[in-house]
């Protein structure tokens, strides 16, 4: 079951005029700039499909460079985005392609600055309700069964455990689990599927485990 | 959770209670969250709603000046007494296109199933509320009831433009109104069932195909129709006529249909309205002839 809750089919409260091209967008923007974890100094967005041909006239764009800078899909200043980037010193450069992608509604997010760079593709299904599909070049594979916690860490023993310490500490079960690296010691990924919601306070006791990069969760 | 809407009736009229009672019950149990939580959640959606109509009824143009204030003009028009299809039927549709209107003009609404649809759910709402003597519980029931339908419709078919065309979008908004008037009104689940799958079945085959591929023409009246479609349906259901199709073989039929849709007319703005010579017009003068020559 892609959508889990009411709240995905009446909701979100959103700036028009696109659930799909404006709400999706913001939320594909704001998990990149939250998992990024800091204000970028460039941001390159490549738009593909159904997303390449109407982005303008559905404030594709905006949303998605409002979404980046932490701007929710109901935040008046959406409209005003691109100005707004300026203003804080981000460039932002659109791209669109005709390469074809699984989904008609798809964005890849490069964000960078002096320290590192940091990439996602999302995939926005209907309704604002968004998958993230590939994230810094790890593919992501999630059901879409349930909520999902995607962790980026340091790939470096009990790393794991004590990401998995914490959801069983709080009785959370797993549903699906991934890892991934590129190269071993390096950065790593896990994604990983829970039945339940999860709260806010155990999102925080995990970003503060010594291994963990950054914490990020959707489906929610 | 419940797959079907065959499976939600079941539920609901096995236990007596009505369709939104299950969806905020399913609700609860997915965000381990409060009964009060909940309701609270849905009433501020519905709060956002009302403000949109408000905002709407005062006149509202979008950002490229193409749709706009005609919430006003068909208010106006109701209230010279003059109109022919009943007041009731004309005020969803009012209120339909003012949702619409402030969604084209990026102002603040609730996707009900999405933001270019988001006008048929509360329009139908505003429109029934009196003359159902609804409360502001009954209220965000409709929405509960509404997203019941529209949860199956999402987990089954689709509710995205670009993935089934205008059906999937306006087409589920207007089953959804259609089944939660029915509810509103005191009708039983299945006859929720019923007016959806009405409703649903006259939307079949619409296709998205948006004018310079904004969210404004034609989908602000396409959602004013869908208002109209939907307390038309809810009726129907409610004199008891019944739907030869069941409700969720509807769905499938949507789902298949929208499969088979080409992509021009799935929200590319390549095809349909979008492709008429004055479509082509209106889009240049938007969007200068650069982009013109690219598509």
């Amino acid at each position: 079951m892609k959508y889990r809750s009411v709240f995905d089919i009446i909701g979100p409260v959103m700036v028009g005029p696109s659930s799909s091209h404006t709400a999706g967008a913001a939320r594909i923007g704001l998990m990149a700039g939250k998992l990024f974890g800091r204000q970028p100094r460039l941001a390159r967005i490549t738009f593909y499909g159904s997303f390449a041909d109407t982005y303008r006239g559905h404030g594709t764009d905006v949303a998605i460079v409002g979404g980046i800078m932490g701007f929710d899909t109901f935040d008046l200043r959406i409209p005003q985005a691109l100005d707004i980037a300026k203003e804080r010193g981000i460039d932002v450069v659109f791209e669109t392609s005709d390469a074809l992608t699984d989904h008609p509604n798809t964005a890849r997010v490069h964000l960078e600055d002096a320290d590192g760079t940091f990439e996602i593709v999302g995939i926005s299904i209907g309704g604002g309700t968004i998958e993230i599909t590939e994230l810094n070049g790890f593919p992501l594979k999630l059901s879409g069964g349930g909520p999902a916690l995607v962790v980026l860490h340091h790939d470096r023993f009990g790393a794991i455990a004590a990401v998995t310490g914490i959801l069983a500490k709080h009785e959370l079960n797993i549903g699906h689990m991934e890892v991934s690296r590129h190269e071993k010691g390096k950065q790593a990924l896990m994604a990983i599927e829970i039945d339940e919601h999860l709260s806010k306070d155990v999102l925080a006791e995990i970003e503060r485990l010594p291994q963990i990069e950054r914490v990020a969760i959707f489906g929610e | 959770m419940f797959k079907s809407v065959e499976e939600l009736v079941r539920s609901a009229t096995e236990r007596g209670v009505p369709i939104s009672e299950i969806m905020i019950e399913q609700e609860v149990h997915v965000r381990r969250s409060t009964r009060e939580d909940v309701f609270g959640m849905m009433e501020r959606n519905l709060e956002v709603m009302e403000e949109a109509v408000e905002r709407a009824l005062q006149g509202v143009t979008s950002v490229t000046g193409l749709t706009g204030n005609d919430a006003v003009l068909m208010q106006d028009y109701v209230r010279s007494g003059k109109s022919l299809a009943g007041d009731l039927i004309l005020d969803a549709v009012a209120k339909a296109i003012g949702t619409n209107e402030v969604n084209a003009a990026m102002g603040r609404i609730c996707a009900t199933p999405t933001a270019g649809s988001a006008g048929v759910v509360p329009g139908t709402l505003f429109a029934v509320k009196d003359r159902l003597e609804m409360d502001r519980e009954a209220m965000v029931r409709y929405l509960f009831t509404s997203g019941a339908f529209g949860f199956v419709v999402a987990n089954n078919a689709s509710i995205s433009g670009a993935a089934g065309g205008c059906q999937a979008e306006v087409g589920s908004a207007t089953g959804m109104a259609a089944a939660a008037i029915v509810e509103a009104a005191g009708g039983t689940p299945e006859q929720s069932a019923t007016a959806f799958a009405i409703a649903l079945k006259n939307m079949l085959g619409l296709v998205c195909d948006p004018v310079a591929g904004l969210v404004e023409v034609p989908c602000v009246k396409r959602n004013a129709m869908g208002g109209a479609n939907a307390v038309v349906a809810a009726d129907m259901a409610l004199a008891g006529i019944t739907s030869r199709i069941p409700c969720d073989e509807v769905i499938s039929a949507m789902h298949e249909i929208g499969q088979m849709m080409p992509t021009a007319l799935k929200e590319t703005a390549r095809g349909g309205l979008a492709n008429t010579p004055t479509a082509r017009r209106l889009e240049k003068n938007i969007f200068g002839a650069k982009e013109n020559v690219e598509k």
